[in-house]
């Protein structure tokens, strides 16, 4: 196939320049290989691997502080006489640091899917073997994904102390378990939404600021609103009102199903009935942000 | 309509048949029948033509609104994802992240492509070398030049060793010199890489010397397909410009009368260049059948005892096969005043101004 033949004993450089081109014969590991390659560049990508060390700062940071903060925690727990359980639940740790877990999805939705539009690299994906659908398969996957390392880590550490502090082994692996379903679900409903905010603002300072928006000024609002009815006596609306922003929908769903302790105002999460209305909203803004996503890309073709 | 046949049924890299694409408030293709065989082919549209919309559905990203169309054999409706696996398309606009450097990201697309890592980064660093990009590919390439980032594009169409690449108009913002090196590049894709070439361009001349065949389309319909010998053959134009000496104080009307004489079809506005580009007025344009009408220049020009001060092919546009496909020989466009060989290209233009108005792209 190559018509100059190869001088490749040459020692010297610019000598390299005269081999001839070598064709491919080897294997083509097609569509789902590309679907996983996509899937592990955005994953190590979201952690700044593979991409240039400032990148890194931010994603390993936020890391840092999930991890060592549940450390602390253990330490606190192990420290005091007569502990029988951690000084946390599970299931509350991830509320009490939505801010650090905010700060990650809005730094690193946008370098997910915005950096192909902006840079309009989207044609070179959808130009190979991959579909539509398997682009935001895999960026949302990984993007999950990666939330699910940021909040189920210091889970882990949580529940690796309090083996070490030899508390309940039963009780703990089973609020362990209740723990990594709740922060699932959590990584699920905010990849998805960030991915959306990201993908429809491609310019990557806005994508920053809408995801932080829509988590921060949805929680402030509905809060402080659920504080004002909480004051007022109209403790029914408390309930309903925790459907408006993300960290309260998850809130709602593990205080009705996963045996967490709710932190709406007086403690009074919604009930087994209230809890499958909060389940069923999560799903579909799961399903909505997969919908908007797909949709977003039909225009990019090419 | 398509007079390609003939050479290509060996083995068609591209086939339609009758392939239309009507969108609401346009037809970007009409009935379109192509067969393009093994080789570099040169796609000639203006903008809005079809050419990206032909892409399109050739890579079996949009369906076609009617008609059949297949690449390497394989039905572009049901076989998009094996269409793609062997195919590579290089876009026309900017597409590289400015972030990762150029093997990072041919890496990337190597495996996009399904090229198992090992496989992936051996096919990069050596597509890398045979584009010319060297030391610099370590870089990022938001620090290239456009010529360099132009490479690394043609790179990423070309790591996953295709047997056919889709070049959408890759000359676009190069200097003379980029140019050049990027067309020898796509003609040494098929000749040295053994992969078939689909580039498209709006400018004719610059295909015209890289590709074996060319097809235009207009308004998405074909409006010629052959190969590129035959454009030479039946359109080349002479320039041709001489001194004035003592004997001859006119030299270029004692050469127009010397090659009238001789039976040379002069071309323009009785064979002076009235283009006004510098030395219009002094240059004759006449129609070179052959060998022979240079060698007649030669000698008539030597026989007047004149200064040959150039002689040289003219590059043809679009327009002129315009003018062809309207079946007269170029004096036949002449109306009234001395500006022929202006009119024509600016109607055509006008012509695809107005088409390239309705729809780009997307």
């Amino acid at each position: 196939m190559s018509t100059e033949t190869g001088t490749a004993t040459g020692r010297d450089a610019s000598r390299i320049h005269n081999i001839g081109y070598r064709s491919y014969d080897g294997p083509r590991l097609g569509r789902a290989y590309a679907r996983r390659s996509l899937f592990s560049q955005t994953l190590r990508g979201s952690f700044g691997l593979g991409r240039s060390a400032k990148s890194k700062v931010l994603p390993m940071l936020l890391f840092g502080v999930m991890t060592l903060v549940a450390a602390i925690l253990v330490a606190v727990s192990m420290s005091a006489p007569d502990a029988s359980k951690l000084v946390i639940e599970y299931t509350s740790y991830a509320i009490y640091l939505q801010a650090v877990i905010g700060l990650f999805i809005a730094a690193q939705a946008p370098q997910a899917v915005s950096r192909d539009l902006r840079f309009k690299s989207v044609p070179l994906y959808f130009s190979r073997p991959i579909e539509r659908a398997d682009y935001v398969a895999a960026k949302l996957a990984a993007t999950a994904s990666a939330l699910f390392i940021l909040t189920g880590a210091p889970l882990l550490v949580l529940y690796v102390g309090s083996l070490l502090a030899k508390f309940d082994f039963a009780d703990q692996t089973k609020w362990f378990g209740q723990g990594l379903v709740s922060v699932a679900l959590l990584s699920v409903l905010f990849a998805g939404l960030g991915l959306v905010m990201a993908a429809l603002t491609p310019r990557r300072g806005f994508g920053v600021a809408a995801v932080i928006a829509l988590l921060t000024i949805t929680y402030g609002a509905v809060s402080t609103i659920q504080a004002i009815a909480w004051e007022t006596g109209s403790e029914g609306a408390v309930q309903w009102l925790g459907l408006f922003s993300p960290i309260t929908l998850i809130d709602g769903v593990q205080t009705a199903f996963l045996g967490a302790t709710s932190a709406f105002p007086g403690g009074e999460g919604p009930g087994a009935g209230a809890g499958v209305v909060y389940l069923i909203v999560v799903l579909a803004l799961v399903a909505g942000s997969y919908a908007v996503l797909m949709r977003r890309y039909r225009r990019v073709g090419l | 309509m398509a007079r390609a046949t003939n050479v290509v049924f060996v083995t068609a890299v591209i086939a339609t048949e009758a392939l239309s694409m009507r969108f609401p408030r346009v037809t970007a293709l009409d009935r379109l029948t192509l067969d393009i065989g093994p080789g570099v082919t040169g796609l000639v549209g203006s903008n809005g033509a079809g050419k990206s919309t032909l892409i399109k559905i050739l890579l079996g990203l949009s369906p076609a609104t009617e008609g059949r169309a297949a690449v390497l054999g394989l039905d572009v409706a049901t076989s998009g994802a094996a269409i793609r696996e062997r195919v590579g398309y290089m876009p026309e606009h900017d597409c590289l992240p400015p972030d990762v450097s150029a093997t990072e990201f041919v890496v990337h697309m190597a495996r996009m492509s399904g090229l198992p890592p090992t496989a992936a980064r051996e096919r990069t660093a050596d597509t890398l070398r045979h584009v010319g990009l060297y030391e610099e590919r370590y870089r990022p390439i938001g620090g290239y030049s456009t010529g360099m980032k132009q490479r690394v594009k043609l790179a990423q169409a070309l790591v996953h060793d295709p047997q056919l690449v889709l070049l959408d108009e890759p000359t676009n913002g190069l200097d003379p010199v980029g140019r050049d090196e990027m067309l020898g590049l796509i003609r040494r894709i098929h000749t040295d890489f053994g992969i078939s070439v689909l580039v498209t361009s709006h400018l004719l001349g610059e295909l015209e010397r890289t590709c074996d065949h060319v097809v235009v389309i207009d308004g998405g319909t074909l409006l010629r397909s052959s190969s590129t010998s035959d454009f030479t053959q039946t359109t080349a134009t002479l320039a041709v410009e001489v001194t004035d000496s003592d004997t001859h104080p006119d030299g270029t009307g004692a050469l127009r009368k010397a090659l009238t004489e001789a039976g040379v079809t002069l071309i323009g506005h009785d064979g002076i260049d009235t283009e006004g580009l510098p030395g219009a007025g002094h240059i004759l344009l006449i129609e070179a059948t052959g060998e022979e009408t240079y060698d007649l220049v030669r000698d008539s020009v030597a026989g007047l005892g004149l200064g040959l001060v150039r002689m040289e092919q003219r590059r043809h546009q679009i327009a002129e096969v315009f003018r062809t496909e309207q079946g007269g020989a170029h004096a036949a466009a002449v109306p009234a005043a001395g500006v022929v060989p202006q009119s024509v290209p600016q109607s055509a233009q006008q012509v695809v101004q107005q088409k390239g108005s309705g729809r780009d792209e997307h």
